[in-house]
């Protein structure tokens, strides 16, 4: 592809023709929004069980933990290829923003899963809960930071 | 902040944060003991030891003036001894078969720990009580037999009158059976259900009778650690059963005992007694376990509460009016020894100090960093009353670090013998005082 031909708008939204057909960062787009769905789930689960003292909610929780760790790691594998592969990722204003904050959730849900192991209440009351809200604003700060980065990152606007 | 969190994550990580639970086991033994604040580790302080096994040759240790013997080897987990009056002795080979359901991540990653702690379980078929007979007494059993095969992991046994009474993980059976006899001569009748599977966490039916015949007690285990899988998985748990023989009819004789065993009277009274192992995940020196006397209606605390009335935090809802009913068991063995056999010493051929003492069994676990029990422990008693220190009687299951055996029933047998059933060790050892 000619390097100074005008987008089209097809291309804009068709996230593989940019920024450099990046295997790591398709992947890392199908796999940030689990995580993040995860952790946000999991605060929902851990309110749930501080309202209601139901088990059934802190295996939701302890779950859900599990799977948005899973997947995050994977991501944040996938994040770190296309940081390192891709100059525009890296170079973009919020891009290592996005890194960073991403990381971080990801610490504190790790720690999180441990805190979430204990035998009923103080699994969630007051160290999960609170590491669930931290964790969840990590990373909807995280998904900000998408907002602000150029197109050819997520190959969606201009 | 993100250096706050490692700092945050280390402090909790190395548990310390002030709460390091220094306490010496020594100052849990008895009647007060001294109990720290819980804490808790972000990972789990966990040591679980290898099992090796004994090498040809290799023993227990037994203090001075006693000698320690294999009396039977190469059996397939035997986790309870019975000798019976005319000299022969049962030995109960059990294991857990069923899975515990996954409800939580944490289950499949402990499970995979604590396997290592019960391999080398023996090839061999279990679930099974085999005869020994030993006609001339010299420990040496001339042979073995199975008395009773494919049992659904059996643990207590008791013999009234005419039948023999064992305690599968989810019935009470009864064959028709007379000491003597090799064979029972019949098949076994129900005596009652047991609460069992799916989950079945605390599997170890412990029984007793009564002295004149007509009721059955059976230590039933709680399903959870400290009512993690809800109230409804505890129906009738963390209890000892009174069961009448006659009718088969049950009732809770005692509750808020979280796996009791080693249900057995104290020798010429209507005293029954047990041993208890508490709750986990409170710290290395938390909860101590106990053996205690056990009063009938009383309410010992679990889950609610822990030695006596102290609130367990994790257990919701709370149920304070429960726990001032809580009483203080009798005497406390150290946190984490997991005491599963009882024996008072009935005997004579024993030194007189160890008359109406009381041999404990204790398996120990994994869940403090310096391993506790692994050991036969015996406690002095006076007129009808634990007093003193423990004594460390059997030693030497663990060796460096790794598990030779791991003790569980205990008992007292003709000659006045202690008998230990090891279950890891698959051995039955059989301790006597050495002849001067």
């Amino acid at each position: 592809m000619p390097a100074n031909r005008p987008i089209t708008a097809t291309e804009t939204t068709f996230v593989a023709e940019y920024p450099a057909r990046s295997v790591a960062w398709t992947l890392y787009l199908l796999l940030f929004p689990v995580a993040v769905v995860a952790f946000l789930a999991a605060l929902a689960t851990d309110g749930a069980y501080a309202a209601t003292a139901y088990l059934m909610w802190l295996h939701f929780s302890e779950w859900l933990i599990a799977a948005g760790l899973a997947f995050g790691v994977l991501a944040a594998l996938a994040l770190l290829v296309a940081f390192v592969t891709t100059p525009v990722a890296r170079e973009a204003r919020y891009g290592p923003a996005h890194l960073v904050l991403f990381y971080v959730a990801l610490v504190v849900e790790l720690v999180n899963a441990f805190v979430h192991t204990a035998d009923g209440w103080t699994a969630v009351v007051p160290t999960g809960l609170v590491l669930s809200v931290l964790a969840a604003i990590l990373a909807l700060a995280a998904v900000a930071t998408l907002f602000f980065v150029p197109v050819e990152w997520v190959g969606a606007r201009r | 902040m993100t250096f706050r969190l490692a700092a945050l994550g280390a402090c909790m990580v190395l548990a310390a944060c002030g709460s390091g639970q220094d306490v010496d086991p020594a100052a849990q033994y008895g009647p007060t003991p001294s109990l720290p604040e819980p804490s808790r580790a972000l990972l789990p302080r966990m040591h679980v030891p290898k099992v090796i096994g004994w090498a040809s040759g290799e023993t227990p240790t037994v203090p001075q003036g006693f000698r320690i013997d294999a009396m039977a080897t190469g059996l397939s987990n035997p986790r309870n001894v019975y000798p019976l009056p005319n000299g022969d002795v049962l030995v109960i080979e059990s294991k857990k078969d069923a899975k515990e359901p996954v409800e939580r991540p944490k289950r499949p990653v402990m499970a995979w720990i604590e396997a290592k702690a019960h391999g080398g379980n023996g090839g061999g078929p279990s679930n099974r009580i085999l005869l020994l007979r030993d006609a001339n007494g010299d420990g040496k059993p001339d042979s073995q037999t199975v008395l009773i095969d494919r049992l659904n992991s059996p643990f207590g046994v008791v013999l009234v009158g005419d039948a023999l009474y064992v305690a599968d993980t989810d019935a009470v059976l009864r064959f028709p059976f007379t000491p003597g006899q090799t064979s029972v001569a019949g098949p076994g009748m129900k005596v009652i259900d047991l609460p069992a599977g799916p989950i079945n966490h605390h599997w170890t039916k412990s029984l007793t009778a009564s002295a004149d015949g007509t009721k059955l007690y059976v230590g039933v285990g709680s399903n959870s650690n400290a009512m993690e899988r809800g109230i409804e998985a505890e129906t009738d748990r963390a209890a000892i059963w009174e069961v009448d023989i006659a009718t088969g009819a049950f009732r809770v004789f005692a509750r808020g005992l979280r796996n009791p065993n080693g249900l057995t009277f104290y020798p010429g009274s209507d005293t029954l007694w047990a041993v208890v192992n508490e709750r986990d995940e409170l710290g290395p020196n938390l909860v101590p376990d106990y053996m205690t006397s056990v009063k009938r209606g009383a309410f010992y605390g679990w889950p609610y509460s822990y030695w006596g009335q102290h609130v367990d935090s994790r257990v919701r809802p709370q149920r304070p009016e429960l726990v001032q009913s809580a009483i203080t068991p009798d005497y406390g063995l150290s946190s984490h020894v997991a005491p599963l056999g009882l024996a008072f010493y009935a005997g004579s051929s024993f030194p007189a100090q160890f008359r109406g003492g009381a041999f404990v069994g204790e398996h120990g676990s994994w869940n403090r960093p310096e391993l506790n029990g692994y050991k036969v422990a015996f406690i002095r008693f006076e007129n009808g009353h634990p007093v003193g220190q423990p004594m460390d009687f059997v030693t030497g299951f663990v060796k460096d670090g790794q598990a030779r055996g791991r003790p569980v029933g205990v008992a007292v047998d003709r000659a006045g013998a202690l008998l230990i059933a090891d279950d890891v060790g698959n051995t039955v050892w059989r301790v006597t005082a050495a002849t001067p």
